[in-house]
């Protein structure tokens, strides 16, 4: 019995059977993914920035070398992630250019400013514990190469979290201006963070048909509660309060009740009104601007040398034990 | 069950109106670094495997990227790159007749032979 | 050889001079990160400076030590690093002197890796076992940055007209700065004599066979900017400070 491509891509999805580059996937599948890592790639990337700030301030020797490690992470993430996209048939450059004439958006969370050192605390537990709920279930989903990267991503991410909080722990365990500052981050990252898991579910602009091709599973309301019953219990060893008057445990559902979110300020940053969008883009296309001459030279290079390269190439060449 | 409402998914932020994004196009740009896929052995005695891609404008250089994107948390003693064009891959559409022959040469797997338990070391 | 007292504050000069320059050359590394012309290259500059400021951290803690040992001073990494003022530092100037484009941050990293190579590798060997185990650690982390940098003065060399242009113009404005990588300044005769001049001369084998390949040359000028090493800096080092040294400085005495 013949049954159509689509049925048959269905059918895999179905089985849990991951679609690998060169199967058949039907053009919107392609599209959705290529937009959804893309859109994930420049949020890793562009999230460098608002972190990037504090590296030559960290106040310790410690923090420092921590936040560069972490920050590099980061770069790191957007490797893996616009590499997935690339199998898709997209190149690096176009997705960048896609980022850089605004036509390709990324999270929002990162056109807030880092005003203090606490926010680098902050951004570790909120931020990237918002993201991680995320992420986790996207190791599953069901394109091979971005599932793989996600693999990847996951595993590197749980230091980030770590680290934050463990950054804010020492701060709350600090001076009356330390303190301060952790209740200041607090304040200022909480509703952008609820804000990271997207509208809510009866208000969401896109299609169910990414649930549907399972490149992803869960809905931004049910992962939204499941991080604020996290966050509220976490921040009662920081002694710290979380802005939300509303904010309070309901016998009754088993959660936490929570406040509601300023959607018009969710929209507005994500058209390009945030704090600091401009800054951000800026800073990205200053980057490649400048770089231009360098990519050029080294093109220009290895046109001249393609022959010289042989010693180079021994596998074992490379000490890597540290 | 299909029952579909619309949801917000993380990762993707919606598109500037009238603008869709590009579907991809079929040659990469000119002065693009190529792509280069990178093989790693995790330790000694085992066999190098594949952990990702970079980009790079020549062998040395992309020898040096898998070094510091894929070995930074000590994931390896060894590196393979090999840029991704020279790489020649099975056609999806072929796999029943590539894979699926050999699903019944079951006598290829030693568990295929019923011995007797007495026969040690075998 | 003779064999260094553990007090001795000439040693300890030693310990910050080194941990100085891994420092300063981290912060300045630190400030590409987010901002490299590549991906691939933002993470391979990250990982120089991640091994930096390791190295500068090793040097400080052993200095720290050996301060604390001989005196009533509770001296610690972050106190070295971030609470004593420019004429303290020791570091030469070459580290100091802003990124420019990433052809001079390149020049400079190589000038310097090759520097801190050829330095290590002697004093591994050093009498003082401590020093010899920081260096012996450090020595293959400056195998892969000599590497690595050289490679990159190499494809800008001799990459495009551009890119030639702009190499020799990074080589005009810090080569003067290279000179007091060799001055040798008291606290350094823990190095022998003999010791001084092999570094020297490979240091400086190194550069020609680099730049050879790069097409670039070593320019004629014999002008010296020298200061560094003895607490005499450009303008830049008080603006690395002030940066770097602000939340200990603004918040004394918290832990972070």
């Amino acid at each position: 019995m013949q049954i159509s491509l689509e049925e048959q891509f269905q059918q895999k999805i179905d089985q849990e059977i991951k679609i690998e580059p060169k199967d058949w996937m039907p053009e919107k599948y392609r599209h959705t993914l290529i937009r959804q890592i893309s859109q994930h790639a420049h949020s890793e990337v562009v999230g460098m920035l608002p972190e990037g700030n504090w590296i030559t301030r960290a106040p310790s020797l410690k923090r420092k070398a921590i936040l560069l490690a972490k920050v590099q992470d980061e770069a790191g993430h957007g490797l893996y992630l616009y590499s997935a996209a690339e199998t898709l048939g997209i190149s690096r450059d176009e997705m960048y250019e896609q980022l850089h004439s605004g036509r390709a958006k990324y999270s929002s969370i990162f056109n807030y400013p880092t005003l203090n050192w606490a926010d680098i605390g902050a951004i570790g537990w909120l931020v990237d514990g918002a993201a991680i709920m995320n992420q986790v279930p996207l190791c599953r989903t069901s394109f091979g190469p971005y599932a793989r990267a996600m693999v990847r991503v996951c595993k590197e991410e749980s230091f980030h979290q770590r680290q934050g909080f463990e950054c804010l722990w020492v701060l709350s365990k600090g001076t009356e201006e330390q303190k301060k500052m952790c209740q200041d981050a607090i304040n200022r990252w909480w509703w952008p963070c609820l804000m990271m898991f997207g509208p809510k579910d009866d208000e969401s602009p896109n299609t169910m048909q990414n649930m549907q091709w399972k490149i992803k599973r869960f809905t931004n309301d049910a992962l939204r509660q499941k991080f604020v019953d996290m966050i509220a219990e976490q921040i009662k060893l920081l002694g710290m309060k979380l802005p939300d008057p509303d904010l309070k445990w309901n016998e009754a559902t088993a959660h936490y009740d929570y406040g509601k979110i300023n959607w018009d300020e969710f929209w507005q940053v994500v058209q390009g009104n945030g704090p600091c969008n401009k800054e951000r883009l800026a800073a990205r296309k200053n980057a490649w601007d400048e770089g231009a001459w360098v990519r050029e030279a080294a093109t220009a290079h290895a046109e001249k040398n393609q022959i010289k390269i042989s010693s180079m190439l021994h596998p074992n060449d490379i000490n890597l034990g540290s | 069950m299909k029952n579909l409402i619309c949801r917000f998914f993380y990762g993707d932020y919606g598109e500037e109106k009238n603008n869709t994004t590009n579907l991809p196009q079929e040659e990469s740009p000119e002065n693009q670094w190529p792509l280069w896929e990178v093989f790693i052995r995790s330790k000694q005695g085992l066999d190098h495997k594949h952990v990702g891609s970079l980009h790079a404008a020549d062998a040395a250089m992309a020898m040096e990227n898998a070094r510091d994107v894929y070995t930074r948390r000590n994931e390896g003693v060894s590196i393979w790159v090999v840029e991704s064009k020279n790489i020649h891959a099975s056609n999806p559409d072929d796999a029943a007749a590539l894979f699926e022959p050999a699903n019944d040469k079951i006598y290829r797997h030693p568990s295929f032979y019923e011995l007797p338990d007495e026969l040690k070391h075998m | 050889m003779k064999i260094k007292a553990k007090n001795d504050s000439a040693f300890i000069q030693y310990l910050l001079h080194l941990g100085d320059n891994a420092l300063i050359m981290s912060h300045r590394n630190s400030e590409w990160c987010g901002h490299g012309p590549a991906l691939e290259q933002d993470i391979a500059l990250t990982n120089i400076a991640l091994d930096q400021i390791g190295q500068a951290r090793n040097f400080y803690q052993y200095a720290a030590v050996l301060i604390n040992e001989s005196s009533n001073e509770k001296q610690t990494e972050d106190s070295l690093a971030y609470l004593r003022d420019a004429w303290d530092f020791k570091n030469c100037l070459l580290v100091e002197l802003p990124n420019g484009d990433w052809g001079q941050t390149i020049l400079k990293q190589f000038l310097i890796s090759a520097y801190q190579y050829y330095l290590y590798l002697e004093l591994q060997n050093i009498q003082d076992e401590q020093l010899a185990a920081i260096a012996a650690k450090s020595v293959k982390e400056l195998n892969y940055h000599l590497r690595w940098s050289a490679d990159w003065v190499m494809r800008l060399g001799d990459g495009t007209s551009e890119s030639k242009k702009r190499m020799t113009d990074a080589i005009d404005a810090v080569w003067s700065y290279t000179y007091e990588l060799f001055e040798v300044a008291e606290y350094e005769n823990i190095l022998s004599v003999e010791m001084q001049c092999k570094i020297r001369e490979a240091w400086i084998e190194k550069i020609k066979t680099v730049f050879g390949k790069a097409t670039l040359a070593i320019p004629n000028s014999q002008w010296k900017q020298r200061g560094g090493k003895l607490g005499v800096h450009t303008e830049h080092l008080g603006y690395i400070l002030a940066e770097m040294q602000f939340l200990q400085r603004a918040y004394p005495g918290s832990e972070w």
